[in-house]
């Protein structure tokens, strides 16, 4: 791992997006094999996310490394780690904007992943080393993320959430804000929709991100997140028929076996002996709190 | 054995062979109940000893054998020979009960005893060792008269019939939760252990409650043996010794650590894991437990036997019981919750860590139990009823006896995979969840175990893909 670095406005491998912020930061400090470059995309989220929202963050940070494209995160809990994990997955480069020094690691239990960052992309902070996590330094850090990508996809958000904050510098500095919609009842995807109501593209897959942004144009056509139904039907075709019936019956949604049981009026031994077939062939997968819930 | 001996001398009264406080004074206690019964205390020197002398010898059970020793001793027509005694006495002359008459009245017949006299409070469970008789007295003269021969004692009959189970619960009272039962079942009739997690008031007591009306009766030789852990604690006043039911107990996790395993400062007794034995020990809100008390669960689950060690002698109990545990998802209990969990996750890790470390690898199934819909509770849905489910434990019981003498859940490792006899698919099945699940050589085993009793409630010879599968979908590491 390559030592800390500082790089000043002036000097080659400045992010020109920092260009478009009222007060751009003094200096970056730098940690990691990669500077943010262009494309990048944030993708952000509540650190209490649900399974689902993790699920989707993780396939975006996926597909947008799959696409050669840089996926800028906070390396907070929750949708943050799950995007910076997905790009990590598919071998391409994230970048992790942190609120406090880069020699601190927030929260702890993300050491190893902050290694794979910067072995595999970068972090960066604008507080000097040594600089705690305090609580003031992450709308600064927030307004660092959405100036460094071209377009900014929130995943799953409290109306208190941070990253609405993202969201909201990334349309005052005129980038793309993009949010995944969800349930109106789901406290996780209530931020979400309230962007979508006040103007955010809602995102249903990798396409309307591409047709969204310019520099991504050229990608369009090639995504596929939202449209995971249909592809995984094709996944799990070689199952046996009762299999996949199981899998037609059950959402994205986590539900539990006796639903399964119910809405099919199997007994309880047969949707366990199944729902364990399922689970082996990676189909579907359990939860803490013995829910199921579909892989895609 | 107690002796007396009546010799010349200032007339005083000396108990001799490592006696305790409680024997020390029985002198006051059998003086005073002498007397008032209406005989004469010698007034010579009497000498009692307590034999063989070289063990230390504690409680009140020796008082009416002392009295009858000492009256013995001037009296030749007083037949003591071949009779044991085991009682209190009152100032009055009147027979008191003692705890523990069943072990002793068990071990007396074993050493050739065939005669035993107790208060009338302690007769039915004296009644029960085979090959004794129980005479029960109500007063010092009544068993006085009795070893003179001139109003013999009538001997005690056991009762009949077992009287009605307690409290116990009913599978049909439990609506839904189907795959709970399900898991229920397989526990009740390998022997597993289980865990049960779920929202406060989904029904994880009801549910624990109704497991022990799944499980069959007990031999006549096994609820004696319970009877008799019983019977030291003083407790059989809240379990008739003739009840065949298997026990339940459920301690609340502010027991004590010699509470829950057995201990005590001067006399070792029993914990409630010994008062579960051969039945359901029910551990709600598993994870308010403190890690002490869990890991001092490890031992009795893989010995099913607890030994207290104490200065003078290391004391074991019979300690086989089948664990039933409950536990919240998380802190607030909604984990998978339609209410949703409002926990922070490094809070639910560490939550879940507490249970993960000492108990889990003795965990065989674990089952969520989801609250209920109202609707759904009003439905008018049928429930099997229990005494159905345990006819279907009870011949799947009987295969795992006739196959290996055991239940699944008890035998060893070496054994399973040979008793399991899964058939190809299965085991490719098993095989592929290794590394698919991350499944420990532990917990491999465990699922065997499960497979094979779910082979045996279907009453299938070999394990299959299904079994096996159902087994998998029960393991209790997905989650550590």
């Amino acid at each position: 791992m390559s030592a800390p670095r500082t790089l000043g406005p002036d000097q080659a491998g400045w992010p020109a997006g920092l260009a478009h912020l009222e007060r751009p930061p003094e200096s970056l400090w730098i940690l990691g094999a990669e500077l943010p470059g262009v494309p990048a995309v944030a993708v952000v989220g509540s650190r209490r996310a649900t399974f689902a929202g993790l699920d989707i963050a993780r396939s975006i940070g996926c597909e947008l490394a799959g696409a050669g494209v840089q996926v800028i995160s906070g390396m907070a809990r929750g949708i943050d780690a799950a995007a910076h994990r997905g790009a990590l997955e598919a071998g391409g480069s994230t970048v992790a904007v942190l609120g406090c020094g880069i020699d601190i690691c927030y929260p702890q239990q993300h050491l190893q992943l902050r290694d794979d960052i910067s072995a595999h992309g970068c972090v960066v902070s604008e507080e000097p080393p040594g600089t705690p996590p305090w609580k003031q330094n992450f709308p600064k850090r927030n307004r660092l993320i959405a100036a460094l990508a071209c377009a900014v996809v929130v995943v799953e958000a409290t109306p208190r959430s941070g990253a609405l904050s993202t969201a909201r510098w990334a349309a005052d500095l005129g980038r793309e804000v993009l949010a995944v919609p969800g349930s109106i009842r789901s406290p996780q995807s209530a931020g979400t929709n309230l962007l979508v109501r006040d103007g955010a593209r809602p995102f249903l897959g990798m396409n309307d991100l591409f047709e969204a942004v310019g520099e991504l144009g050229n990608l369009a056509g090639s995504g596929a997140v939202g449209a995971g139904a249909a592809s995984s039907s094709v996944r799990w075709r070689s199952l046996a028929p009762p299999l996949q019936e199981i899998l037609r019956r059950m959402g994205p949604d986590p539900v539990h076996p006796d639903a399964v049981g119910s809405a099919l009026g199997l007994p309880a031994a047969v949707v366990a002996a199944r729902l364990g077939t399922l689970e082996l062939a990676g189909a579907v997968m359990s939860l803490p709190g013995g829910l199921v819930a579909r892989n895609y | 054995m107690v002796e007396a001996d009546l010799a010349n001398g200032l007339p005083r009264c000396t108990i001799v062979g490592l006696t305790d406080r409680a024997i020390q004074e029985a002198r006051e206690r059998v003086r005073a109940a002498i007397e008032n019964g209406g005989y004469k205390w010698p007034q010579r020197r009497v000498t009692i000893n307590l034999a063989p002398a070289e063990l230390p010898k504690e409680g009140t059970c020796f008082d009416l054998a002392i009295a009858l020793a000492v009256l013995g001793a001037g009296d030749a027509t007083l037949h003591l020979d071949g009779t044991a005694f085991l009682a209190e006495l009152a100032l009055d002359a009147v027979l008191r009960p003692v705890t523990g008459v069943l072990p002793m009245a068990r071990c007396l017949r074993a050493n050739g005893v065939r005669r035993l006299v107790v208060a009338e409070e302690n007769a039915q469970e004296a009644a029960l060792v085979e090959g004794l008789e129980v005479f029960s007295a109500p007063t010092l003269q009544a068993c006085v008269a009795h070893l003179r021969g001139q109003r013999p004692l009538d001997r005690v009959e056991r009762d009949g019939e077992p009287p009605a189970p307690a409290f116990e619960g009913e599978m049909a009272a439990v609506r839904g939760q189907a795959q709970a039962k399900r898991a229920l079942e397989i526990a009740a009739a390998g022997g597993h252990n289980l865990l049960m997690t779920g929202p406060p008031g989904a029904g994880k007591t009801m549910l624990a409650r109704a497991f022990g009306s799944l499980l069959p009766d007990l031999a006549l030789a096994d609820a004696l043996e319970v009877a008799a852990i019983y019977s030291l604690r003083g407790a059989l006043r809240e379990r008739p010794p003739t009840t065949l039911r298997p026990p339940f107990r459920s301690p609340h996790h502010s027991v004590s650590r010699a509470g829950l395993v057995g201990g005590g400062s001067s006399t070792v007794q029993p914990g409630e894991i010994s008062l579960a034995h051969r039945g359901v020990l029910f551990l709600d809100e598993l994870c308010e437990f403190t890690r002490q008390h869990l890991e001092a669960l490890r031992q009795p689950l893989e010995e099913r036997i607890v030994t207290v060690a104490r200065l003078r002698a290391a004391v074991s109990f019979p300690a086989n019981f089948m664990l039933v545990g409950a536990a919240n998802p998380c802190p607030c209990g909604h984990l998978g919750d339609e209410r949703g969990c409002s926990c922070e996750p490094n809070r639910v890790t560490q939550y879940r860590g507490r249970l993960s470390g000492p108990i889990r690898d003795r965990i065989d199934l674990l089952v969520s139990v989801p609250r209920q819909r109202f609707d759904s509770l009003f439905a008018g849905s049928d429930e099997e009823a229990s005494a159905t489910v345990r006819r279907r434990v009870e011949a799947a019981r009987e295969r795992q006896i006739g196959r290996c003498g055991a239940l699944n859940a008890a035998t060893p490792g070496r054994q399973v995979m040979a008793l399991a006899r899964a058939t190809s698919g299965a085991r490719r099945l098993l095989a592929r969840s290794g590394e698919r699940l991350q499944l420990s050589a532990r917990g491999f085993y465990r699922v065997l175990r499960v497979a094979r009793t779910i082979a045996d409630l279907a009453g299938e010879p070999q394990v299959g893909e299904e079994a096996m599968a159902e087994a998998l979908h029960y393991r209790a590491e997905s989650d550590a």
